[in-house]
């Protein structure tokens, strides 16, 4: 083999020093499942989607870094298996009433729960009670659908330059908080074309008047998996960051 | 000809959608009056399900005494039960009120909202007592089978019960999946 | 609101006092909390300004330790331990008998802003409990007429200052002392020995005596020093080469349910573990340590301060220790503020940072970039106890005991259904059966060996050994006797690891929860058979798929008990195929009442 190359599933892949599997994997057009990554993010690894075995030891892609030789399990029964679990869990985690929400068609965490077959909850459902944040005038921020990715705490510091969006409490009782002195989103630094406002895999945050555009069958997932879709733009993009 | 499937559906805390969509398989229904015969359900109007029923449809979740009763009756007549739309599956709309303690809803809709004279909370015996959390199905009985969708699609519909009637796993392509 | 100035002044000169300090920020959060008895908005923001940061990193940080809150608490707040001993040594009925008494209950402050009630997890006390705490000091062996007295000096207002010393006595209840317990170290014994032998050879007994760490993980700790010393990065081939800054950590946050062992070393071995300390900071060249001691152990700091002002006096710490010039280094010590999950070490290193507690990513691991980034050296109490002894005796006093995996000895806590609860230590290689003896304990149903995040043991397995090799344990060894129900216990850890997720992945966010609520559901009897399957896989699922050794082990006391006690499970299930996993009949209750029925149609069977 030559140098800097890993397998994914058996099939070769080239890797850049300090890359992460995930990283190598987008680059060479390998989909593997994700909701808190983005090229342009420091990687995290909360979701546990992106769990793979490296050399049959379960580890997070998007943080473990890419080594020589590594032989790296992704589309397999098992971690499918498991993948769906965690959307399960994402789901009866919080309020998810897709039918109501502005992001279906167009939401990763159902384009994912698609792909993997969910076709039920498992668990008894948690209904949480959330609050919703309307202040701001053109952003909603739902909390029922967020799911901790902190995609917008990260787009905030790292991107806009902005500290906007935070976690608070522990462990279930996590929840979203906002910098500014009321605690709203109006009352914030967040404007309409930060990242922050835009990278919500989820419809926890949502730029108003824009809900229900495109009519179903022609949003982003109902013809198209997010296999598809994801490594065709995350590629560009990966691309574009690290080279 | 082998011996047709007895289906049964109904409509718990739903609003007849997932039955109306049902019907958008259209001219197929011909078709599958050949393989399947209706047993209790609003389309037939037969109050109670016969002893053995081969599916049971639910559309809805539970909010009251009285779907927790006709969910009883499904999960002990239908060998295989399934869970079809939104609300079976994760309470959908309905579920919305289970942000709001019962104690206030009752009272905003017979006590203290606008637009109410002779303000009393109805008691009579005849009518279903509300739980104070509307629950997807599967959180009662044993559910077999789910079918996503607010409504599914007459497709789904159809695709699912002519696999069950193939004697197969009903599955479904990835564009007759979706949970709106 | 304004605030007032006086009100402001506080909280300036809390900020200052820390020297503005960022890391420092968990450490003034405590002294705003225990000052206001509670975290106050202005305060919040005052804090936030001063030390630069968004409001949202200050209030994430309040929201994430259980010992402090944005609600306003009672001028007495008053915690019991909610560990399963405590349970089972009557503290839900004595907080029954409490909270009638004051007329508040659990969770609530009374409206007089008096006082205010709660649960906290394990306080370290379990061999004098049931215990709790108020205003961060601990309450040892409560009991009715302890309470009666509690309620009389509450309601007089007295402050804790005053109250008798009696409710706050805690013991170190050695009952059986072995290898380090028996032959503590002169003071300064060590780092004689460290200067006059030298760095490298201290090293070399180090590796010699092969001490592994005492924290559970159990990793050899001569080469974590090694590691750390050397640093990957800037490995240059010879040894000890300096360019980074370098930390030592004392994990003194003892928050496993049942262990209390570092708390005796603490009390009594303190001289010891800092010896161990700077003996470690010496050989990694380390200029500052830390400990960082949980919250619960407040009641240990002022003893503490005064031995490291006493060390430093003496030269045992500060600038060219004995002499040897360029061994700087001292301690401060950092306290937790409730969270179970600060006890790993990542963790624990962020809320050093004045941080949310969250585990980081590995990959770096500590001794590669820990605090601030740099390479960081975290052990156990024990381990520098041991460290200490070995400096001073050598490393074949110690490897001459234990067994080939597991050298020398170990300090555990027992606690449970025993005559002699308390502080056992045992060289490696002694089994359950030998141990349970000695402690007095008869009728043993099951011995929890490492706390909720180890393993269940029963009957079959009593002569099993104490080892890495065999049964593992940080420290804990609860034990439950025939009366106890296994799925009470299951039950109760479970809950434990709901409430200490730290909520960073989701399957332990999310996972903890939903196998909190799977047990509860079997424990009330509403359980079939057909949950069994799905309580299995959601435990592996756990176990596998989690971020770091919480969420890896949260599911331990669910496997092991369907392994060990499948038919306490057996028992609790319905002869039907499904039954719901909450009240039926009592859900329909608000409606019932409002509507003024109890007719039979008014009515559901489960
Ligand atoms: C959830 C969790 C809690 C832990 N709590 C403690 C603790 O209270 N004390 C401790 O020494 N180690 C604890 N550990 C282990 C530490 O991460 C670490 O391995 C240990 O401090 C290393 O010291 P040692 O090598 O001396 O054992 C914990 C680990 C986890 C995953
Ligand atoms: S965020 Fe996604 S999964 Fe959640 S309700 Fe909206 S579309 Fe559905
Ligand atoms: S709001 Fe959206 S981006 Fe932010 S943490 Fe929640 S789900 Fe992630
Ligand atoms: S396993 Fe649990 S405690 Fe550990 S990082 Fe994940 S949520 Fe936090």
């Amino acid at each position: 083999m030559s140098e800097n190359t890993l397998t994914i599933d058996g099939k070769p892949v080239h890797f850049k020093d300090g890359d992460t599997i995930m990283e190598a994997a987008i680059r060479a057009g390998i989909y593997i499942p994700h909701l808190c990554h983005d090229p342009e993010l420091k990687p995290q690894g909360n979701c546990k989607m992106c769990e793979v075995k490296v050399n049959g030891r379960n580890c997070s892609a998007c943080t473990f870094p890419a080594a020589e030789g590594q032989k790296v399990l992704n589309n397999i029964k098992e971690l499918n298996e498991n993948r769906r679990i965690i959307v399960q869990m994402l789901f009866v985690e919080g309020n998810h009433l897709c039918p109501g929400c502005e992001k279906s068609g167009n939401c990763k965490l159902q384009a994912i729960a698609y792909s993997v077959g969910m076709m039920e909850y498992r668990f008894p459902l948690i209904y949480p009670k959330r609050e919703m944040d309307t202040s701001h005038p053109d952003i909603l921020l739902d909390r029922n659908r967020c799911i901790f990715c902190e995609m917008c705490v990260r787009a905030g510091r790292e991107v806009d330059g902005k500290e906007v969006f935070a976690i608070s409490g522990r462990g279930i009782g996590n929840h979203l908080i906002v910098n500014s002195p009321s605690g709203l989103l109006k009352d914030s630094l967040l404007e309409v074309t930060d990242k922050a406002a835009n990278v919500c895999p989820v419809g926890a945050i949502i730029i108003k008047r824009h809900g229900f555009e495109v009519p179903i069958g022609q949003r982003i997932y109902d013809k198209k998996q997010i296999a598809e879709v994801s490594v065709a733009t995350e590629k560009v993009l990966e691309e574009k960051v690290h080279g | 000809m082998a011996e047709k499937l007895k289906i049964a559906t109904t409509s718990l805390g739903g609003c007849f959608g997932c039955h109306m969509s049902f019907l958008d398989i259209d001219e197929r229904i011909i078709d599958l009056f050949d393989l399947v015969e209706f047993d209790r359900s609003p389309l037939t109007d037969i109050k109670h399900c016969s002893e053995y029923v081969d599916i049971g449809l639910i559309e809805g979740g539970v909010c009251n005494s009285e779907n927790v009763h006709t969910l009883r009756e499904f999960r002990k007549s239908c060998k295989v039960l399934i869970a079809v739309g939104a609300c079976a599956i994760n309470g959908g709309l309905p579920a919305l009120r289970n942000f709001i303690p019962l104690e206030e809803c009752l009272a905003e809709s017979y006590l203290t909202g606008e637009g109410i004279d002779n303000p009393q909370i109805p008691s009579d015996i005849e009518l279903p007592l509300l739980l104070d959390k509307v629950h997807p199905i599967h959180e009662l009985v044993k559910v077999d089978y789910f079918l996503p969708g607010c409504p599914p699609s007459g497709n789904a519909f159809w695709r699912f019960i002519t696999d069950l009637a193939a004697g197969k796993t009903p599955t479904l392509p990835y564009d007759l999946v979706h949970y709106d | 609101m304004t605030w007032s100035e006086s009100k402001q002044e506080k909280v300036l000169a809390i900020v200052s006092k820390h020297e503005i300090r960022q890391t420092r920020l968990l450490q003034i959060l405590r002294e705003v909390q225990d000052e206001f008895h509670c975290v106050p908005k202005n305060a919040l923001e005052i804090v936030a300004a001063e030390l630069g940061l968004a409001r949202t990193k200050v209030e994430g940080v309040v929201q994430f330790y259980s010992l402090l809150s944005l609600e306003q608490q009672g001028r007495f707040h008053i915690l019991f331990s909610d560990s399963i001993t405590d349970q089972f040594q009557g503290s839900r009925e004595l907080m029954d008998y409490l909270s009638a008494k004051l007329g508040v209950k659990p969770g609530q402050t009374r409206s007089d802003g008096k006082v205010s009630l709660g649960f906290t997890s394990c306080t370290g006390l379990c061999d004098q409990g049931p215990a709790g705490l108020v205003n961060g000091h601990w309450l040892s062996r409560l009991n009715e007429s302890r309470i009666d007295r509690i309620v009389d000096l509450v309601e007089r207002e007295v402050p804790v200052s005053s109250w008798p010393l009696e409710f706050f006595h805690v013991e170190d209840n050695i009952q059986s002392p072995g290898l380090l317990l028996q032959s503590p170290i002169d003071q300064g014994e060590a780092l004689k020995q460290l200067v006059r032998e030298g760095f490298e050879e201290i090293f070399m007994e180090i590796n010699r005596s092969g001490l592994r760490g005492r924290g559970g993980a159990g990793f050899e700790t001569a080469w974590k020093w090694r590691f750390c010393a050397e640093g990957p990065e800037d490995y240059s081939g010879s040894s000890l080469v300096d360019k980074n800054e370098r930390f030592v950590v004392c994990n003194a946050d003892e928050g496993e349910p049942g262990t209390f062992k570092d708390r005796i070393l603490l009390n009594s071995y303190a001289h010891q573990v800092f010896e161990g300390m700077t003996v470690c900071a010496g050989i990694v060249g380390a200029k500052q340590g830390f400990l960082y001691l949980r919250g619960e152990y407040l009641r240990l700091r002022p003893q503490l301060e005064a031995i490291l002002a006493n060390r430093r006096a003496k030269n045992f710490l500060g600038k060219s220790i004995l002499g040897r010039n360029g061994f700087d280094f001292d301690i401060e010590i950092h306290m937790g503020a409730g969270a179970y999950v600060c006890g790993e070490e990542s963790a624990l290193i962020e809320s050093l940072e004045g941080k949310r507690g969250v585990p980081r990513v590995r990959p770096p691991y500590p001794i590669d970039r820990g605090y601030l980034d740099q390479p960081t050296v975290v052990n156990n109490v024990e381990t520098f106890a041991a460290v200490a002894a070995i400096a001073a005796y050598g490393g074949a006093w110690f490897a001459t005991q234990g067994t080939d995996k597991s050298k020398g000895s170990k300090i555990i806590s027992i606690s449970g259904d025993c005559e002699r609860p308390g502080i056992y230590e045992y060289d490696f290689g002694i089994s359950i059966a030998e141990i349970l003896m000695d402690c007095g304990a008869e009728n043993t149903l099951a011995v929890q060996v490492g706390g909720p995040s180890g393993g269940i043991i029963s009957g079959k397995e009593y002569h099993r050994k104490l080892a890495f090799e065999d049964l593992g344990t940080g420290g804990s060894f609860m034990i439950f006797n025939k009366k106890r129900d296994v799925l009470e216990i299951v039950r109760n850890f479970t809950h434990f690891f709901a409430h200490e997720s730290c909520g960073f992945c989701t399957p332990c966010r999310v996972g903890t929860t939903l196998l909190k609520n799977e047990v509860d559901k079997i424990c009330d009897g509403h359980a079939t058979s057909l949950d069994l399957v799905g309580l299995s896989s959601l435990a592996k699922f756990i176990k596998t798929a989690s971020h770091c050794g919480l969420g890896q082990s949260a599911a331990n006391p669910v496997l092991g008990s369907l392994s060990h006690f499948p038919q306490a499970y057996k028992d609790r299930f319905k002869d039907v195929v499904f039954e719901p996993g909450f009240d039926l009949d009592e859900s329909l209750e608000t409606a019932r009442r409002m509507s003024a029925r109890d007719d039979p149609w008014a009515h559901l069977e489960q």
